[in-house]
């Protein structure tokens, strides 16, 4: 069995990574148990060694601040899931739910889902539809990093050997701000996507100001749509929902897998898409 | 590295571990505390089998390190009954029938346990929430979800079980015999034990499809890792290297000679300590490959021979010939013609294969889940070389079969291991391992067309089907036999030409699924009969009603059906259902045209029927019933897969005799104790077995009539280990013994499929109502009605588990499920149904009593899944227009569909 640590403390932690950088972060367990399992059946065995971050002080709760929320990144799905929030997270909160069954939404962490680097990991698009940063802790010292920046690849980030991710950041949007979160999937629990939709509208007298979203299991990395953005921007909430053509999806690259062709999962964005900027979003916002 | 001790809080007791930190909270509970309630189904949080409760909260236990679960409170099944709440939980499953294999039990109870905590009288979406990450592959989940919503009602302990009069059992919704042990995590399924100083045993299977293969030297990974025993190879087997369900086709190698045939095909198995072995890496092994082109579907006619015994891949042929169905087909006022493909389908019993094998003296033993324990014994006879009065089959609860546990799966191999080691030996595959290697149901690809007269009446059927049978035969020919009978369905077609040919393919071996193959063919024919209704102008259920079989009417195969032949009286209970549902799909099709809706409505209907037994051949079952000083003891050699038959066998054997259930102390399974009920399949043991049963009854019963010098009307009582014949007791120094046989009446297939091959059909009718999004194809199921025709419902809770559960995987089979080997080898791309992909199922038990069965009952067992993936397709049909050719019907396939 591969060696295994527990630190108590950030800085133990980092040391024990920055001496082992083949150490493999663990938080809630719920992905790297599974791809074991997966390799075991096949005598490949894992010998990365394993170090638990569960134990470190400050890496789990959800702190306000006066223009931003701090989700530690050690938080669990079912913390998120449950917290009271302003509207702004109900996209998140509504992935949160939807995150494999309540066990795994018991134990799995945000850090976890956003290291684990999933093209259909469903905390990526709300929170990049959020603008979130995340906090990345190394020996030398903390940086921040744009989600969108961190996001490089199918499994692929940009967390540099010895860093481990502490926190996620999400800055305050402007007045009237509302999420949704949408996913398609082909059973009702415990389902991967097959297209994530996540949108944040902040709107003041029935008109959107800045409309942010994001769609997932379309792409490598989830993206956002920066061309529907601007077209959304200043629109009625009301005709919002018409404004979304298969031009605006330019950034996905869908792919053909066992849970859908790539045609249909652009089809389904779109649908999806339209959906969630439909009137009843717009009349919440109002 | 030395692992400091973790201290646990398990069950209100502080446990004190010494094992690493990441091993997994479920291998320490079972492994390390023997809290074995706690199921393993996955190791990958797919399943649930694993959740337990950390602080409250339910977590899987397969994914929690231990180290994270030290200082916690972690409650499992074993400290469920500490809580009122939990103890009534419990109570609540028995009650409503809500465990059937009992595999996912623990787990279902856990789950629900945290949420009757929080909230004692959910509602059915609280539950469906609070449970959506277990699953269930029996029950199709609806009597779970009644049982936790009534839990509350057990506070304090409920209602009394019922415990019916002598003579009252049949009929009776009895909670099941075997319960108990199910809802406390007590059952011991084929993981849960194994004698002490047992070794482990790996396989090495092929990552290829098909390949040519040559070991090296074994000696330096001998040496590498000293905890390897040994490595079996082909050389290693002691009699023959071969085993398959017909006693002339033992065409699948326990260990492959110089070429393997599927992905998951075994070449050789590892025997050692599990350390040992779960070092090994594969690269380490002295094997080097030579891939070769596998053979597919698409080219296994006039291809390459997947094995040169078959040179043309085709493994069996069956047909079924009468009259002139092409000319009736050119002569016809309607006619129709479709082609459908479909494709593997796992079976996904949640227990993967497990167990272990001793050697005692000269003769072997072997523990495993199975649901045929005397094929398991001539198989390892086989592959011994011994008589097969050496070897001894313990089964296991059995965590799920569906007919992927007919076939052997470890047993060969812990058999050798045992045997040449002198040592106990223990296996349990991990998931992808099962998935990998075992039996699938049979991909088809139907071609079937048929034709009515004006007035609607059926005239001609014919049915080309080539069903994908995989690298070795299995239950091939039993599909390939069975197809063609079915094809047309419970309806008098006049002529008929219908061949359904076993193909053989570098795929995973096709065998048994619930339905041989019959599944399949249904959702081509009932395609068919829609279209032909709206071309006659006729109600898609008047249609049905008009052609279906009657008691007298002649079958294809040239049988006359004297009795018990219910389709009319389904279809009759279901009419008023049909008719409400209907009017509602239109209302709410009105009111989604008015508001510009984009969801469209839709009702459907499919029909079946199922011949109970063996196709055209013996299959017989014996039960033993013996009343003594020890008392009055039940040897019942049939499995109970879950389905119930220990429950049902018990209360029809209870009846014929003419004492209450409680009276019996049960013996079940073990080959040295029980005789041959034959195997847990084709739907028999009720039909089968329970007539065996109730011969074993009254032969008993007459024993003791004679002893006594009774009439008989005489009453029987057993009080205190004493018989009393009409108040008089009855000595029983010297033992008294009731034996009883069954082997339904048959007549062999002639070779235009022309005999008797079933002694009794079930019938059924179902109903799917359910909306479509046209702009994303996907379903909402809203509601099925299943009209079964079981002859006699020995027990009503038991008879709709298996209705509501057989409901649940053909919800799979229609909607999601599609095996695609290397690539599905998880039950997280393997998607089977949740709980909140079943929907209400309201069962309507028909009961046109089969006088060779025991009380008037047939099976229900395959009969619950055919009906309904043909009723989900036609219900989509009704809704879009949209006619799915290739299943399951998913998304993109529904909208692709719609748009052609």
């Amino acid at each position: 069995m591969p060696a295994y640590h527990r630190p108590t403390c950030l800085r133990e932690a980092l040391d024990l990574l920055a001496a082992v950088p083949a150490m493999q972060p663990l938080a809630g367990g719920t992905d790297i148990y599974p791809a074991r399992a997966a390799a075991e059946a096949w005598l490949q065995p894992r010998d990365r060694p394993l170090l638990d971050l569960s134990a470190l002080p400050g890496m789990a709760g959800i702190a306000e601040r006066p223009d931003h929320h701090r989700i530690g990144a050690g938080t669990r799905w079912a913390t998120i899931r449950d917290a009271g929030l302003p509207p702004w997270f109900d996209g998140l909160r509504g992935a949160a739910a939807w995150i494999g069954g309540r066990q795994v939404q018991s134990r799995a962490t945000l850090g976890g889902n956003l290291c684990n680097a999933s093209p259909a990991a469903d905390g990526a698009p709300p929170l990049l539809a959020l603008g979130a940063e995340l906090e990345l802790a190394c020996r030398e010292g903390r940086r921040r990093l744009p989600l969108s920046s961190f996001l490089l690849g199918n499994r692929r980030t940009a967390l540099a050997p010895g860093e481990i991710m502490t926190a996620v950041i999400v800055p305050k949007p402007g007045r009237g701000a509302t999420a949704r979160f949408d996913k398609l999937g082909s059973r009702a629990f415990l389902v991967i996507s097959l297209v994530s939709v996540a949108v944040v509208i902040e709107a003041e007298a029935g008109r959107i100001t800045r409309a942010r979203i994001a769609i997932g299991a379309c792409s490598a990395v989830p993206q956002r749509l920066p061309a529907l953005e601007a077209d959304l921007a200043g629109l009625p909430l009301g005709l919002a929902a018409a404004v979304p053509e298969p031009a605006h999806l330019a950034p996905l690259a869908p792919i053909d897998d066992v849970r859908a062709s790539a045609a249909y999962r652009r089809h389904a964005a779109l649908v999806l898409l339209r959906r969630a900027l439909a009137p009843s979003l717009a009349g919440a916002a109002a | 590295m030395t692992s400091p001790a973790l201290l646990l809080q398990v069950n209100g007791e502080t446990r004190r571990v010494l094992v690493p930190g990441q091993t997994r909270l479920s291998t320490v509970l079972r492994d390390e505390l023997g809290l074995t309630g706690t199921k393993i189904g996955c190791d990958a949080g797919d399943c649930g089998a694993c959740t337990v409760q950390i602080d409250g909260v339910q977590a899987c236990a397969c994914l929690v390190p231990v180290a994270q679960a030290a200082g916690h409170a972690v409650t499992t099944v074993e400290g469920l009954a500490a809580t009122p709440m939990g103890a009534a939980l419990q109570r609540a499953f028995l009650h409503h029938g809500a465990a059937q294999c009992g595999i996912c039990t623990p787990g279902m109870l856990m789950a629900a346990s945290e949420l009757l905590a929080a909230e004692a009288r959910p509602e059915e979406a609280a539950v469906a929430a609070a449970l959506g990450g277990v699953l269930c592959r029996c029950t199709g989940y609806r009597k779970i979800v009644e049982a936790v919503c009534d839990a509350h009602r057990f506070l304090g302990g409920g209602p009394e079980p019922r415990a019916p009069w002598a003579g009252c059992a049949v009929g009776e919704r009895l909670p099941r015999a075997d319960g108990p042990a199910k809802v406390t995590g007590t059952d011991r399924f084929g993981a849960d034990a194994a004698p002490d100083g047992a070794l482990w045993l790996r396989a090495v299977r092929s990552p290829y499809p098909r390949a040519r293969f040559a070991f090296g030297d074994w000696a330096p990974l001998l040496a590498r890792h000293p905890g390897l025993a040994r490595v079996l190879t082909a050389a290693d087997v002691p009699g023959r290297n071969g085993f398959g369900i017909y006693p002339d086709i033992k065409d699948q190698p326990v260990f492959a000679e110089g070429e393997v045939r599927y992905r998951g095909d075994c070449l050789c198995a590892l025997v050692g300590d599990r350390a040992a072995l779960e070092a090994i890496r594969t690269e380490e092994l002295p094997i080097a490959w030579t891939q070769l082109a596998p053979v597919t579907l698409e080219d296994a006619l006039g291809g390459e021979p997947v094995q040169p015994r078959w040179p043309d891949n085709v493994l069996t042929t069956g047909r079924v010939v009468s009259g002139d169905a092409e000319a009736a087909l050119r002569t016809s006022r309607h006619s129709a013609a479709i082609e459908i493909e479909t494709g593997f389908v796992e079976h996904a019993y949640i227990e993967p294969e497990a167990g272990w094998a001793r050697r005692v003296g000269d003769r072997i033993e072997v523990f495993a889940c199975t649901q045929a324990p005397y094929m398991d014994l001539e198989e390892v006879a086989g592959v011994l070389g011994l008589p097969q009065a050496a070897v001894r089959i313990i089964p296991s609860a059995c965590g799920g079969g569906f007919g992927g546990k007919l076939d052997v799966s470890i047993q060969p191999m812990l058999a050798i291991a045992a045997w040449l080691l002198h040592r106990p030996v223990r296996a349990v595959l991990p998931r992808g391992e099962s998935m990998a290697s075992s039996t699938k149901r049979h991909p088809a690809r139907i071609a079937a067309r048929a034709g009515c007269d004006a007035a609607g009446r059926l005239t001609s059927f014919a049915f080309e089907g080539l069903y994908e049978t995989g690298a070795y035969a299995s239950w091939g020919p039993t599909v390939a036999g069975r197809v063609p009978v079915h094809a047309m369905g419970p309806y008098r077609v006049p002529a008929v030409a219908a061949r359904a040919r076993a193909i053989f393919t570098n795929n995973p071996p096709a065998g048994a699924f619930r339905g041989f193959g019959v599944p399949q063919a249904a959702i081509a024919q009932e395609a068919l009969w829609d279209r032909l209704a709206d071309a006659a102008g006729l109600d898609r259920l008047e249609f049905r009603a008009l052609n279906a079989l009657r008691a007298g009417d002649g079958t294809a195969t040239g049988q006359r059906l004297e009795h018990s032949v219910g389709l009319v009286e389904c279809l009759d209970a279901l009419r008023p259902r049909w008719r409400a549902l209907r009017a509602a799909a239109a209302a709410a099709n009105a009111q989604a045209d008015a508001e510009g809706g984009r969801r469209r409505h839709g009702v459907g209907i499919g029909c079946m029927w199922y011949g109970i037994g063996n196709t055209g051949m013996s299959n017989p079952s014996t039960m033993r019933l013996t009343l003594g000083p020890d008392g009055l003891v039940f040897h019942n050699g049939a499995v109970d897969i879950g389905q119930g038959s220990t429950t049902a066998l018990l209360q029809i054997a209870a009846d014929a005799l003419g004492l209450p259930v409680a009276a019996f102390r049960l013996v079940l399974g073990d080959t040295d104790l029980t005789a041959d009920a034959g195997k847990t399949s084709a739907s028999r043991q009720t039909f089968v077995s329970g007539r065996a049963a109730a011969e074993a009854g009254q032969a008993l019963r007459q024993a003791i009539l004679l002893r006594a010098n009774a009439g008989p009307e005489a009453r029987l009582a057993l009080r205190d280990g004493r018989l009393l014949v009409d108040g008089r007791p009855v000595g029983l120094e010297t033992p008294l013994e009731g034996i009883g046989r069954f082997d339904p009446p048959t007549r062999p297939l002639d070779a235009d499929g022309q005999g008797i091959p079933y002694a009794t059909y079930g019938f059924a009718a179902q109903l799917a109502a359910l909306s479509v999004d046209l702009d994303l194809g996907t379903v909402h199921l809203q509601r099925i009605v299943a009209a079964h025709d079981v002859g006699r419902a020995i027990n009503p809770t038991l008879v709709e588990g298996q209705i509501q559960g057989g409901i649940a995987q053909g919800i799979g089979l229609a909607l999601m499920e599609e095996y695609l080997p290397g690539r599905t080898e998880n039950l997280h791309d393997y998607l089977i149904p949740t709980i909140g992909d079943v929907p209400e199922i309201e069962c309507l038990l028909i009961e046109a009593r089969e006088p060779l069965g025991p009380f008037g009952a047939k099976g229900i067992g395959e009969p619950a899944l055919v009906a309904t993936a043909p009723a989900i397709l036609s219900a989509i049909r009704d809704a879009t227009g949209a006619s799915l050719t290739r299943i399951p019907a998913l998304p993109h396939r529904i909208l692709e569909a719609l748009h052609r």
